[in-house]
């Protein structure tokens, strides 16, 4: 994969000066806002067919609704998300995964919320669903009410029912954040096995350190717009804008 | 006072005793009730999770009398299927008048807006809580419909509840269409209302006083369901 190591001019509505090789996932010109207020903000985003993308930037930056539009949940107000060229919808989706920053779990027990994904997929098999749950630590908890696990046990809960899908790209929205730290090490594990195993993955942390561990290339935004999309190493070593650096130290900056 | 306790402790030994007359007409109202219900079910689900899916223009109207048709006067749905079932209406040919067929029509009509308006309700909160999620899983319509139902099964099975309640505590349109007529369309309700009116009391409070215990019945089942609900968050 090429380093794309470069900054955008803050704001930005252009689009990324290098293009990666192979893409699969893009967006142009994406616009979303609500009550006249631009909330998504002319984004321009490439993303590599592999590798670990991080989405950061400050509390209400917009960092999930991009996420939403980008796996095509909610519709743009202007510009378009595109998969391989092709706008995106339902059949589209149906190869992607989403771990939403509430987990929407279904009033069923955790084996059975697994079982529905998998099912939904057609992804079916005996024992799939073991796998999953074992590989998340929740094998003791398979016959439970879902909607009675702690709150960092439904984020593992579904995390497993996005991996049921086997999906091409994993959207993540702060999927670790109310975790222990052994199960943020163990999660971060799995998500990197997806990644090996071929899965694209776009996630939205606040944990720098994990953002760091993880990610092959970060994005920032920062108020609706796209101010940095460069290599993480690059990123964490010299960020180039003034919001990405009051957020690395721990400022807090108003957004808007 | 003297004959009211008597007519209170006859009712109880009628009760007891299992009198065959006060059997028949309890056996009745329950069948005419689970019928209805069961029609409400397979008429009022449907529309209820339809409407709860689907946005269209129109729809805010479409719940606004889907609401309003809750509170149907039951003695002019009684007229209603009277004109239509009489010998001389558009139905008259399949001679239902003053027959249970005719009763669970007349209940089917007022109960069915209760289980469409009351599911719509339950189903669209589901739907609204699951859409993202199951839009990300990419589920058919048919697929999210089937989710909702089952995963509103608590709370639905509550709304038929309050149907099946409604339709046996009612009088009004059965009376109209049934005629109270002994061992043929005599249930608890419209029973109750001509013994009364004859003056035979003893009767019309053993029915009343079963007709209660039903009421309580029905009511003790609702509040178990929620309690079980809640013990697996499922409501
Ligand atoms: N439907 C909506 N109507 C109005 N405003 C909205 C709507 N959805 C989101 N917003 C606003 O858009 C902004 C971005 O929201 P978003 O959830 O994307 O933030 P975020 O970057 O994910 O923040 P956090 O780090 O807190 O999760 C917020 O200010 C939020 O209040
Ligand atoms: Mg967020």
């Amino acid at each position: 994969m090429p380093m794309h190591d470069r900054v955008l001019p803050f704001p930005t509505t252009t689009g990324p000066a290098t293009v990666p090789a192979v893409h699969a996932l893009a967006c142009r010109g994406l616009n979303y806002g609500a009550g006249g207020k631009a909330l998504i903000d002319g984004v321009d985003l490439e993303f590599c067919r592999d590798g670990i993308t991080a989405i950061i930037g400050f509390n209400g930056a917009g960092k999930s609704l991009l996420l939403r539009l980008l796996h095509g949940l909610i519709e743009p107000a202007g510009g378009a998300v595109t998969w391989s060229g092709r706008p995106i919808d339902a059949g589209i989706r149906a190869r992607q995964a989403m771990v939403f920053q509430k987990p929407v779990l279904l009033r069923r027990s955790v084996a059975a919320n697994i079982d529905f994904a998998l099912k939904a997929r057609g992804r079916d098999r005996p024992g799939r669903r073991e796998e999953l749950l074992d590989h998340v630590g929740l094998s003791a908890l398979a016959g439970r009410p879902a909607r009675l696990l702690s709150g960092g046990e439904q984020q593992r809960l579904a995390l497993a029912r996005a991996l049921a899908c086997a999906p091409e790209v994993l959207f993540l929205d702060e999927a670790t954040a109310s975790l222990d730290p052994s199960s943020v090490l163990a999660i971060e594990t799995i998500v990197r096995s997806a990644s090996t195993g071929g899965t694209k993955i776009i996630m939205i942390t606040h944990d720098v350190g994990q953002a760091r561990r993880l990610a092959s290339e970060i994005v920032f935004l920062h108020a609706g717009k796209v101010v940095e999309q460069a290599d993480a190493a690059a990123f964490f070593a010299n960020p180039a804008t003034p919001a990405a650096r009051a957020y690395l130290d721990g400022q807090i900056v108003n957004g808007n | 006072m003297q004959d009211f306790a008597e007519a209170f402790l006859f009712a109880f030994r009628q009760i007891a005793g299992l009198d065959p007359d006060l059997l028949e007409i309890i056996g009745l109202s329950l069948r005419v009730s689970l019928a209805a219900t069961l029609v409400s079910c397979l008429v009022g689900l449907p529309i209820g999770a339809l409407v709860a899916v689907s946005r269209f223009p129109g729809r805010a109207g479409v719940i606004v009398i889907m609401n309003a048709l809750m509170g149907l006067p039951p003695v002019v749905v009684g007229l209603f299927v009277y004109l239509n079932l009489s010998r001389a209406g558009p139905l008259g040919w399949m001679g239902l008048l003053y027959t249970p067929a005719a009763m669970v029509i007349a209940q089917s009509i007022l109960i069915s807006p209760i289980v469409a308006a009351l599911s719509r309700q339950v189903l669209e909160d589901l739907f609204n809580e699951y859409r993202e999620q199951f839009a990300s899983f990419a589920l058919s319509r048919l697929a999210q419909v089937r989710a909702i139902l089952w995963d509103g099964r608590y709370s639905l099975i509550t709304v038929a509840l309050a149907a099946f309640g409604r339709s046996a505590a009612e009088v009004g349109a059965v009376i109209i269409v049934g005629g109270n007529i002994e061992h043929l369309t005599r249930v608890m309700t419209t029973a109750i209302a001509l013994e009364t009116s004859k003056g035979d009391l003893p009767l019309a409070m053993a029915l009343g006083i079963v007709l209660l215990i039903l009421a309580l019945g029905v009511n003790a089942l609702v509040s178990a369901l929620r309690l079980t609900a809640a013990r697996y968050a499922y409501a």
